[in-house]
């Protein structure tokens, strides 16, 4: 899945560049939005939704920090 | 008066937040700067959108959207919602962690231990205070300018010589001041409870400004369809014939008043009219400029105060949203501004200032209640606070602290300290503003493609093995060359539209900077084993962990 996630997020880069709607003002979504404007707040939601999915399936559970394992205010001030 | 008023509250909530936070604050300089490493989700989310999110998303938006069209939610929305959370997952986290187990608490500190390099920090700190100066006062300046317009005509016999409206030394005086508040009794939370309110302001308005104005013209779609009757180039991405006579007139105009303006040189220089549409490289090369978020100063401050790794899951999830919901609306309301007409009158003149477009259109199409909001999320969409503090933080500990030695100091001196060094940085910024150096306007802006180029040199720290000091030196002097080459070839920012082979120059500055840390990397002594594990992986035991900061740093040097 992780693969898929990377895959998507390429992939999305790559719909970014939309060069298909770049002199079309129709059709108006909604009535009033032209396509290329609506597409790329498809765009948005697109990623929100891929990154949804990289929280999902990529999370990278080995950077999580207990406080434990945390330098120490001492150490932070460097007196150790 | 109307809009005033409501300024006036706007700044009085601003302080009562930093009073407010202040009542939590625990006194200690790990909680001025990093909130005691304690921040949840919404309000990481909150502080790094607020933060990413300038005076450039509500008034910058609108005014290139009237400029050059739709594509610029595209050209700079929907690929900061890609790139900024990507910068967040990849980087953010990443230094987060880094910086709870090491004990890190500026960028430097990051780099310096990284790169196994003393030098490394003292070549950075000079090119990170210097691209954030530049981008601070803009904020001031057009902060400043912001007041003034709203306050025209209000005190016709105080201030006759500025038509009644409150000077820029004042309003600029009022604003840095405000904000200095609740920095410095507040510290990072306060601007971050700050920055809550100022996003679901601006949010909010935006979104309501849209309705209100689609309803005075006549519907959603009857404004769509004024700008397809008048200037349908502004309706897609390429240029549209039917809008030549209109580019044609407007160069005559700008011609004339370019010949009076050269014979006083009065006011500020006119602009050239900017051709609608938008080139495919330069669309693409545009999706570098979102990668400056993985080197902001103030940014890297704003991870650090995640209270678990965790925290960033809504920021990544919620960023492209929130992106989405700011400029969507001002994008839109940019386009219908320039073709909308209210009792058989244009409600933007002919050339309006492209900076102005949202405030006129706000002020002609709603009433001043809608008006004086507007002005008060302008002023809300600002980092300025982000950036004092981080300031502070940047010479509190990488010079003094760092130099002088940390245990030489309490903690309440360090405390002190920094409260010190953000009361001396807006005193600073403030004498510089009162200069008017209109030209930092055109500086801030290259100041996104400089810390776009240090990107690489971020993510071969976090990711690369093989990065080397030699090569992170190579790579920042690359960026610093090729930007300044670029910089005096636009005339220093001068040239109206500075694309070299259809590209935007961040493309040739992070691939000079990328070349040079590889090939310099590759033929230089690798870093020890310790720093590559420290830093890459695999991660270190628990019983590496527990030993001292010192003890590890002084293996370090050993090893080198």
């Amino acid at each position: 899945m992780k693969k898929v996630v990377i895959v998507l997020l390429v992939l999305l880069s790559a719909l970014h560049q939309d060069f298909w709607w770049w002199d079309s003002i129709d059709p108006l979504v909604m009535g009033f939005l032209p396509v290329g404007l609506a597409y790329h707040a498809g765009i948005s939601l697109a990623a929100a939704f891929v990154w949804y999915l990289a929280t999902v399936y990529c999370w990278p559970r080995e950077l999580e920090v207990s406080d434990a394992e945390a330098a120490t205010p001492r150490q932070q001030r460097g007196e150790l | 008066m109307t809009a005033m008023w409501i300024i006036i509250g706007y700044l009085i909530v601003l302080l009562a937040l930093g009073f407010a936070s202040n009542r939590v604050f625990r006194g200690t300089s790990l909680d001025f700067f990093l909130a005691s490493r304690g921040v949840g989700p919404f309000m990481l989310l909150m502080s790094l959108f607020g933060t990413t999110m300038t005076a450039f998303a509500m008034v910058g938006s609108s005014g290139e959207a009237s400029q050059r069209g739709i594509g610029v939610y595209g050209l700079m929305a929907s690929s900061s919602g890609i790139i900024h959370a990507l910068c967040f997952f990849l980087v953010g986290m990443k230094l987060w962690s880094l910086g709870k187990r090491y004990g890190y608490l500026t960028q430097i500190e990051f780099f310096r231990d990284r790169f196994e390099s003393e030098g490394l920090g003292l070549l950075l700190f000079p090119v990170l205070v210097l691209m954030l100066v530049p981008y601070l006062i803009s904020g001031v300046l057009g902060l400043g300018a912001c007041i003034s317009g709203v306050t025209q005509g209000a005190f016709p016999d105080t201030f006759p010589t500025t038509n009644g409206a409150v000077p820029a030394w004042i309003s600029e005086g009022i604003i840095v001041g405000v904000v200095l508040v609740y920095v410095f009794i507040g510290g990072v939370r306060g601007t971050m409870w700050v920055n809550l309110f100022q996003n679901i302001l601006f949010m909010t308005l935006g979104i309501v400004t849209m309705f209100v104005i689609a309803d005075r013209l006549g519907g959603w779609s009857g404004a769509t369809q004024m700008v397809r009757e008048n200037r349908p180039s502004l309706l897609k991405r390429t240029f549209d014939p039917v809008d030549q006579p209109k580019i044609e007139a407007a160069h005559h105009r700008y011609e004339v008043r370019l010949e009076k303006w050269k014979e006083n040189k009065a006011g500020p220089k006119p602009k050239a009219p900017v051709k609608p549409g938008i080139g495919q490289l330069e669309f693409l090369t545009y999706l570098l400029i979102p990668f400056s978020v993985a080197t902001f100063p103030h940014l890297f401050q704003y991870y650090l105060t995640a209270k678990s790794a965790k925290s960033f899951k809504l920021s990544v999830v919620g960023h492209p949203i929130c992106i989405l919901l700011t400029w969507l609306p001002c994008v839109v309301l940019g386009v219908w501004a320039t073709s909308a007409v209210l009792d058989g009158k244009p409600v933007l003149p002919p050339d309006a200032d492209p900076n102005k477009v949202l405030a006129m259109a706000v002020k002609n199409l709603t009433g001043p209640i809608l008006g004086g909001f507007m002005a008060a999320s302008v002023l809300a969409t600002n980092s300025l606070d982000a950036q004092f503090l981080v300031l502070g933080n940047m010479f509190t500990n990488d010079i003094v602290a760092h130099y002088l030695g940390k245990d030489r100091f309490t903690d309440r001196q360090l405390l002190t300290l920094g409260r010190l060094f953000v009361v001396g940085i807006v005193i600073v910024t403030y004498v510089i503003s009162l200069s008017e150096p209109r030209g930092v306007f055109k500086l801030g802006t290259w100041c996104f493609a400089g810390f776009a180029s240090l990107a690489p040199l971020t993510l071969a720290a976090l990711y690369w093995k093989r990065a080397t000091k030699l090569g992170a030196f190579a790579s920042v002097l690359a960026a610093g060359g090729v930007w300044f080459w670029m910089f005096r070839d636009s005339n220093y920012g001068e040239a109206e539209s500075y694309l070299p082979w259809g590209m935007h120059p961040v493309a040739i500055v992070v691939a000079s900077s990328t070349l040079a840390l590889i090939l310099v990397s590759l033929v230089t002594r690798p870093p020890s084993a310790a720093t590559v594990s420290k830093f890459i992986g695999p991660r270190p035991s628990l019983g590496v962990h527990s030993v001292p900061l010192r003890t590890l740093a002084g293996g370090m040097s050993g090893a080198r």
